[in-house]
């Protein structure tokens, strides 16, 4: 009996150790998406410039950065910045690394998304006598930000899913935590299925998520949009 | 710290190595994914509900969840029923299942895309379902899907730095293990990504190719 109470406290509390984890893991998530997402506006729109130097330097980012793995990335931010004079805390290079390695993949939906959008909204933007940056700020991006959304969804999930990669730099997230659950107890079954689960867990509420943003994002579009 | 070329020529030799095996992963990754694919693109079509849903369900979480995860978890937690996995055999079987999922979209997509009229005048010639597959569907389905898988198993060999931390010892662990004996991270880091760089931008080039060879079906 003793032991089994035993056995139930000892658990209870590697299960919080494994909740600090996936609070780790979710604030990653958010900055990392964040920052992304600004990346991916920057670029996008970097690479639909009027200048040849702008959209050269938007996509050697966007090349560069999914070229390369996230992985790779990551180790470059956290071992080989040091060395130029930079020192990151792992949080730090963590978000870096995830949020410029997304961004560079957001950055295309940007773009794609953008030049999805007919001629004649340019062309009736013209005719009204718009600027480049009105045209884009009140005609071109609000309809363009529906078609990116599903996608940016998708991204949103990757990135989550590249948080794990994280826990290889040492940061406390739901993959490290298991880590150190398992060398504590031996047991592996139980804390990497518990992990799964919370990682699916927050995969699912990231997707609804996105859905219910689309659904009241083109909510008033009907009819515009064929 | 300063770029050291002498240093980059000592450690190349073993970075070389370590590429090898990257390959060698990706493309053992890229067979069992190609297979995964096609088994759960064909059983999520299977008349069976239960298979079906089974199947589905179990591919969505797989692709929810993080690939590292999945490692650990072959790596791991098989050990302990009595599977024990070389390191490289658990990494492609994990790369296998995890962008076999991804690739199961691309089937099913190549699979829907092939027009009914096909499925009728198949059921027209006295065809059984396997003749179906093999010599109507397949052939018809799998040319414009080459671009899309191709572009998974690229992302796929991108994944392949996170089989160090299950001590495969491919491009990523080589350039560790050496940053680690001589303490400088600079230039081995900084190759990795070259090389890694350079073999993507290989491969995009060659991807755009097989788009323009396969990417348009015949009409």
């Amino acid at each position: 009996m003793l032991e089994t109470l035993d056995f139930m406290t000892q658990w209870s509390g590697y299960f919080g150790l494994i909740l600090q984890g996936a609070l780790v893991t979710i604030e990653l998530t958010l900055m990392g998406s964040v920052l992304a997402l600004i990346m991916a506006f920057l670029a996008g729109l970097g690479r639909l410039s009027r200048f040849f130097a702008i959209r050269a330097l938007a996509t050697a980012y966007i090349e560069f950065f999914r070229g390369t793995s996230i992985f790779v990335q990551l180790f470059w931010a956290y071992f080989v910045l040091p060395f130029v004079g930079i020192s990151l805390t792992p949080l730090q290079a963590g978000v870096l690394a995830l949020g410029l390695n997304v961004g560079a993949y957001g950055a295309e939906v940007v773009r794609g998304a953008i030049q999805s959008i007919g001629r004649e909204q340019y062309e009736a933007c013209t005719a009204l006598n718009l600027g480049r940056w009105q045209a884009m700020r009140h005609v071109i991006l609000p309809q363009a930000l529906l078609v990116m959304l599903p996608t940016f969804g998708n991204n949103a999930i990757e990135l989550l899913k590249a948080t794990a990669v994280v826990s290889l730099i040492s940061l406390t997230d739901l993959t490290f935590q298991a880590q150190v659950v398992r060398s504590q107890t031996g047991n592996t079954l139980v804390p990497f299925t518990t992990i799964l689960v919370i990682y699916f867990a927050l995969a699912l509420i990231i997707s609804w998520g996105v859905r219910s943003l689309e659904r009241r994002m083109a909510r008033g579009l009907d009819g515009v949009r064929v | 710290m300063e770029w050291d070329w002498n240093f980059v020529w000592e450690i190349m030799p073993t970075l070389i190595e370590g590429v090898k095996i990257t390959i060698l992963a990706t493309l053992l990754g890229s067979v069992l994914a190609a297979m995964v694919g096609l088994a759960i693109a064909l059983a999520r079509r299977s008349p069976n509900k239960g298979l079906s849903r089974s199947v589905g369900f179990l591919a969505e979480f797989i692709r929810g969840t993080p690939l590292l995860v999945q490692l650990y978890f072959i790596f791991y937690v098989l050990p302990d029923i009595g599977i024990l996995l070389p390191p490289l055999v658990a990494g492609v079987i994990g790369l296998g299942l995890h962008y076999g999922t991804y690739t199961a979209e691309v089937y099913r997509a190549g699979i829907d895309n092939v027009p009914r009229g096909q499925w009728e005048a198949a059921k027209a010639c006295n065809l059984n379902a396997r003749q179906t597959w093999t010599h109507i569907i397949m052939p018809q389905a799998i040319p414009p899907m080459i671009p899309a898988l191709a572009n998974y198993f690229i992302a796929m060999f991108k994944e392949t730095p996170l089989l160090s931390a299950i001590t495969v010892l491919e491009l990523m662990n080589q350039a560790k293990s050496v940053a680690n004996t001589y303490y400088r991270y600079v230039e081995p880091m900084t190759l990795v990504g070259a090389f890694f760089l350079v073999i993507s931008l290989f491969s995009v080039v060659l991807l755009r190719w097989l788009e323009r060879r396969y990417g348009r079906i015949e009409k």
